[in-house]
């Protein structure tokens, strides 16, 4: 098949009238090649999920214009919803239907035929690990098992466009790696897909292209390669014993010609063009001025180190610490109220 | 789109023209399976169905007894009177829940997912008023069975009880759209509750549900005698008791008119209120 582009956004704008007005989205375009996944990754209020709702025809842009498989979202919002799955944080299922009543529920309304509802949301279950709950309501699950029929109820009529927002927000470890298998095994089907994340890991490893918004705009594209390499090719790592320590060698580093150091606690880091070499220098250096070191480690730069010279903040502490900034997100969401964050994984048996 | 190997180009064309197809059936399908969905999450709150069940049952009982023997009505015994009265302030009440059903739809994010869903619009709130009448019939059910028992007759003949009995569900169909719109307006469930009853109150207890309007100051006896309820309850008792000196035939005609009128203006405003609800 051609490569050709499956999901297009140009310059879109969205800004909430609220008080204050919130610029949501300040002009993005992205574009998703056909059998790909681009990662569109950013903090709390990024935009992220406006990008998503206006690209799924829940919300229509102030400007800019957007199209799913070559329909407009907006004029062809009936055929795209025909051939898009949508997923996201959070969980959007009947807690009173059974796992298996809301799969026929979502296929009946996305006008499968009968027999074929019958047959794939058993199919969907078992490949999804839920037929042994397939007949509990939904108010029994955990947290991961509501995200994991979150997610099959997306593909019931077998979409060729998926958008995830953030599919694993919240979930632990094992849920998380369990919910990447699932999505790295449709990619291999020729799924397009539309992933947003607060994770770096999960876009490194899922992601053929990333998109960084930050603040309703596009700060960065490429591959993760890409954007790795416009760092550096090799992040060194020196752990000293103490802070101050710490200091002092990142000053003399600087005086001696490398490029500028991070300093992150008791850790100072060097993204440079030759690890090896630098890192026997620094360490010569450190030695010579009295300076001793605890730990030394070599590493190719994360996304996180492309986020931080980016944003100058991290994703995942941003993330958190959310609340401030997240006022453009609780935006975004504010007709949900706390009874819309998912709690996760209640663990019940 | 039934194959494993997905072909977007061809899948995109086959589901357009399948679009331009049928839209009408498609709504009604799409109805009907939002139906199934609601009335299978009464089925999931038993204790909500038990609940709801005992207050109408508790109004037969306690203004049977309680009042039975104070309130004398020209030509017919207190509990006939009173049972019409029942009903309607039964599905008054009853259609709170409508509104506090969409309101929670909305607000936990269900209503966000259908609307990325190639369903009719209309289905949303098409479903929920339907099931709600699914629902009343039950409930006028129960009413009627416990009234029975209590010395409730009916004095014209069955088809008559048959029509009064569709014309308190065609009202309680025709209002609950309004109360849709209560709850797609609101922020929260619990508001959508809040918000319904400075509807409700004055509407069924202003009203001849209970007891006759004549004993009213008369500024109240002229908002009592003409607003939408008491004309439904006193159509209800034209249809089952047969004419009164309190009620006649040209209330049947009134509270069907009401019914319409209610139906043809809400049902559009709810729907575009649900398209414009973020």
């Amino acid at each position: 098949m051609p490569e050709r582009v499956a999901v297009a956004a140009y310059d879109l704008v969205k800004v909430f009238h609220s008080k204050p007005e919130v610029r949501a989205l300040d002009g993005v375009s992205l574009e998703v090649a056909t059998g790909t996944v681009l990662g569109l990754l950013g903090p709390n209020g990024a935009g992220k999920t406006t990008v998503v709702r206006i690209l799924s025809t829940i919300l229509a842009p102030d400007s800019g214009h957007a199209a799913v498989l070559g329909h407009d979202v907006v004029r062809e919002a009936d055929t795209v919803r025909r051939l898009i799955g949508l997923a996201g944080q959070y969980a959007t299922v009947d807690e009173n239907l059974t796992g298996s009543e809301n799969l026929r529920m979502v296929g009946r309304l996305t006008h499968m035929a009968k027999k074929e509802v019958l047959t794939r949301a058993p199919e969907l279950l078992e490949q999804f690990g839920l037929d042994d709950a397939a007949d509990r309501p939904l108010k029994t699950y955990s947290g991961g098992m509501r995200r994991r029929l979150d997610l099959a109820a997306a593909l019931m009529s077998r979409p060729p466009v998926l958008f995830l927002d953030e599919p694993t927000t919240g979930l632990d470890p094992q849920s998380r790696h369990d919910l990447w298998r699932v999505i790295e095994e449709l990619v291999r089907a020729r799924t397009t897909v539309l992933l947003t994340t607060q994770y770096l890991e999960e876009a490194d490893r899922l992601a053929d292209r990333v998109v960084v918004v930050d603040h309703g705009r596009v700060i960065a594209e490429g591959t993760p390669p890409e954007l790795k390499a416009d760092l550096g090719t090799t992040v060194i790592e020196l752990t000293l014993p103490d802070t101050v320590t710490a200091t002092r060698a990142a000053v003399l580093l600087h005086a001696d010609g490398a490029k500028v150091p991070v300093l992150d606690g008791s850790i100072v880091k060097l993204t440079v063009e030759n690890g090896p070499k630098v890192a026997a220098e620094a360490l010569r250096a450190l030695d010579q001025n009295g300076l001793t070191v605890a730990g030394l480690a070599l590493r190719e730069p994360s996304l996180d180190d492309v986020f931080l010279s980016l944003t100058g903040h991290r994703a995942e502490i941003e993330a958190e610490a959310g609340d401030g900034d997240g006022g453009r997100h609780a935006e975004e969401r504010s007709d949900r109220g706390p009874s819309g964050a998912a709690p996760e994984e209640r663990g019940r048996p | 789109m039934t194959t494993t190997t997905l072909t977007p180009d061809t899948g995109a064309e086959g589901v357009a023209g399948a679009a331009s197809l049928g839209r009408l059936r498609w709504a009604v399908a799409d109805s009907l399976t939002m139906t199934w969905r609601n009335l299978i999450n009464y089925t999931r709150i038993p204790d909500a169905i038990f609940f709801s069940s005992v207050q109408p049952v508790m109004f037969v009982l306690l203004f049977r007894y309680v009042f039975g023997g104070a309130i004398h009505i020209p030509g017919t015994s207190y509990v006939n009177y009173l049972i019409a009265g029942v009903y309607v302030q039964t599905v008054m009440f009853g259609s709170v829940s409508t509104s506090v059903g969409l309101a929670e739809d909305l607000h936990k994010g269900l209503i966000e997912r259908f609307r990325a869903l190639p369903m009719a619009r209309s289905a949303v709130l098409a479903g929920r008023t339907a099931a709600d009448s699914v629902r009343n019939v039950g409930v006028l059910t129960l009413i009627t069975v416990v009234g029975y028992l209590v010395g409730f007759r009916v004095e014209t003949n069955l088809g008559h009880f048959l029509l009064g009995f569709l014309l308190v569900l065609f009202f309680a169909y025709s209002m609950s759209w309004g109360f849709a719109i209560i709850g797609l307006s609101v922020s929260n469930s619990e508001t959508a509750q809040l918000a319904a009853f400075p509807v409700l109150l004055p509407l069924t207890f202003a009203s001849s549900a209970f007891v006759p309007v004549a004993a009213m100051p008369g500024w109240l006896q002229a908002f009592a005698v003409n607003q939408p309820v008491s004309q439904v309850i006193d159509a209800t008792r034209q249809l089952m008791l047969g004419p009164s000196p309190l009620w006649s035939a040209s209330n049947v005609w009134v509270a069907l008119a009401w019914s319409v009128g209610f139906l043809v203006v809400l049902a559009p405003l709810a729907v575009l209120r649900y398209r414009r609800a973020a």
